[in-house]
């Protein structure tokens, strides 16, 4: 679990500041992400972990400082913003599976008209992908029709489908019923072993533990540590830590 | 009542006719009203502000001072054309399509946001985002005031009889000349043909609403 040295940062957050009226949501922050690295990002709420997880793929706009990812900075608006999103997947807190799509068509959607790849092709990949998920047999399903922990998994392999080269994750576990939380953190974990560079919002340390290369704690819009989850979980420097750590342990 | 029997030839003409001045209309209207709300919710502050002021002026004009711009400001300012049915449509869908704009507007704002936030993280431009996810997921919300607005233009088209267009009303009031004792028949008989456009409207908003329907 030691951080890959190889290659220069895929994801680099220079200097982010963000403000929603008077509060400073985003308070300078500086963040390297390298190719095949697993960053959990954890921290109380309101600590604008999501803020950042979304000021990535410029989901929030922010009002100063730069994002780039794999060196080429975030565009404004248009055309190609939408290129550069479809480098980066999404997985949201509440799944945002297309309603009036089929399961099948939530993962093809993407590769087709983003990528205008045919659709036997598409169609080939993203039963190969909900397999691996292991929701293949739901294809022709409406997203309603599925569980929780289910349709998070086909937002998974939506966004894989578009052959990311990171991922960001925004509290996927935080509305899940949780017998179905398990289901969801295996296939990050797999993903994670395969190499995948993510970025993870969330609540459950099991995962950081686990899966992490780096544990980021923030706190009141900062990053307040920056460690291994060995080092940030046994001797969390700051207080801020500290504190937030004893609170989750003591149940 | 044989006032109407008699004047039944004239009775179809004026049916057609506003048939013909509402379809046109409400397709324009239709297309115009669906780009005005495309471009409110645009991220161009410069095509949310024209749709706004065009959707503020339109909806908030009298229908017959915008007639009388369509039929006599036009001309003057050089748009010409042979008939004043043209006038009409371009009144007519001008004016629906403020409403339109609106309706689909807020059946836009009825999709919850994430759908169009994941649409965008899977790399979909701006026009794809509305076209493939949040406008087909609209629909269902902005069919019944649709079909209201398009029902309220079928009603509005009878303003073109005031403007020298003969269609149903403006056959209508050349009939209850011709039959002054039977003008209440006249009249009846008027209301009768706009029923057979505007009822099948109501029916046709039932069917769709039940073909669209999505579950959540």
């Amino acid at each position: 679990m030691t951080t890959q040295a190889s290659g220069d940062a895929l994801v680099s957050l220079n200097g982010v500041n963000k403000h929603y009226g008077q509060l400073h949501v985003l308070k300078d922050i500086n963040l390297q992400v390298k190719k095949g690295e697993v960053v959990v990002v954890i921290g109380p709420s309101g600590s604008g972990k999501s803020t950042l997880c979304r000021a990535i793929n410029r989901l929030e706009t922010i009002d100063d400082g730069d994002i780039a990812i794999d060196g080429k900075k975030l565009p404004e608006e248009g055309k190609d913003l939408a290129h550069l999103r479809a480098d980066v997947g999404m997985v949201f807190q509440s799944f945002n599976l297309f309603a009036h799509k089929t399961i099948l068509e939530n993962v093809t959607l993407g590769p087709i008209k983003v990528k205008k790849v045919a659709k036997g092709t598409a169609d080939k990949e993203a039963m190969a992908l909900l397999e691996r998920v292991g929701v293949g047999h739901q294809a022709p399903k409406l997203p309603a029709q599925l569980s929780g922990g289910q349709q998070q998994r086909v937002a998974i392999a939506r966004a894989l489908a578009m052959k990311p080269k990171v991922m960001l994750f925004d509290e996927p576990t935080s509305a899940l019923d949780p017998e179905m939380i398990n289901e969801v953190l295996d296939v990050m974990i797999q993903l994670a072993k395969e190499g995948m560079t993510m970025i993870v919002v969330t609540h459950e340390m099991g995962f950081a533990r686990k899966a992490a290369d780096r544990v980021v704690f923030m706190a009141d819009g900062q990053i307040v540590e920056d460690a291994t989850p060995e080092e940030f979980f046994t001797n969390p420097k700051s207080t801020r830590a500290k504190d937030f750590l004893s609170k989750l342990l003591t149940h | 009542m044989d006032a109407v029997i008699a004047s039944l030839p004239e009775y179809w003409d004026g049916f057609l006719r506003t048939l013909y001045l509402s379809v046109i209309s409400g397709i324009i209207a239709l297309l115009v009203g669906t780009l005005l709300a495309a471009m409110r919710v645009s991220p161009v502050a410069a095509l949310r502000g024209f749709s706004m002021f065009y959707v503020e002026v339109a909806r908030n004009t009298p229908l017959t001072i915008i007639f009388f711009f369509a039929a006599i400001v036009l001309p003057r300012l050089g748009v010409k054309f042979e008939q004043f049915e043209v006038a009409a449509i371009i009144a007519l869908s001008s004016y629906t399509a403020a409403f339109i704009a609106e309706a689909v507007r807020s059946g836009v704002n009825s999709v919850p946001v994430g759908q169009a936030e994941a649409a965008r993280s899977i790399g979909m431009t701006f026009t794809q985002v509305l076209g493939f996810i949040v406008l087909p997921q609209a629909v269902r919300t902005v069919i019944p005031p649709l079909i209201n607005i398009l029902i309220a233009l079928v009603k509005n088209s009878s303003v073109a009889g005031a403007f020298f267009v003969l269609e149903l009303f403006g056959y209508g009031r050349q009939l209850s000349n011709d039959y002054g004792d039977q003008v209440l028949w006249i009249l009846l008989g008027v209301a009768f043909f706009y029923l057979l456009i505007t009822v099948p409207l109501g029916l046709l908003a039932h069917f769709v609403e039940r073909k669209v329907a999505i579950a959540r």
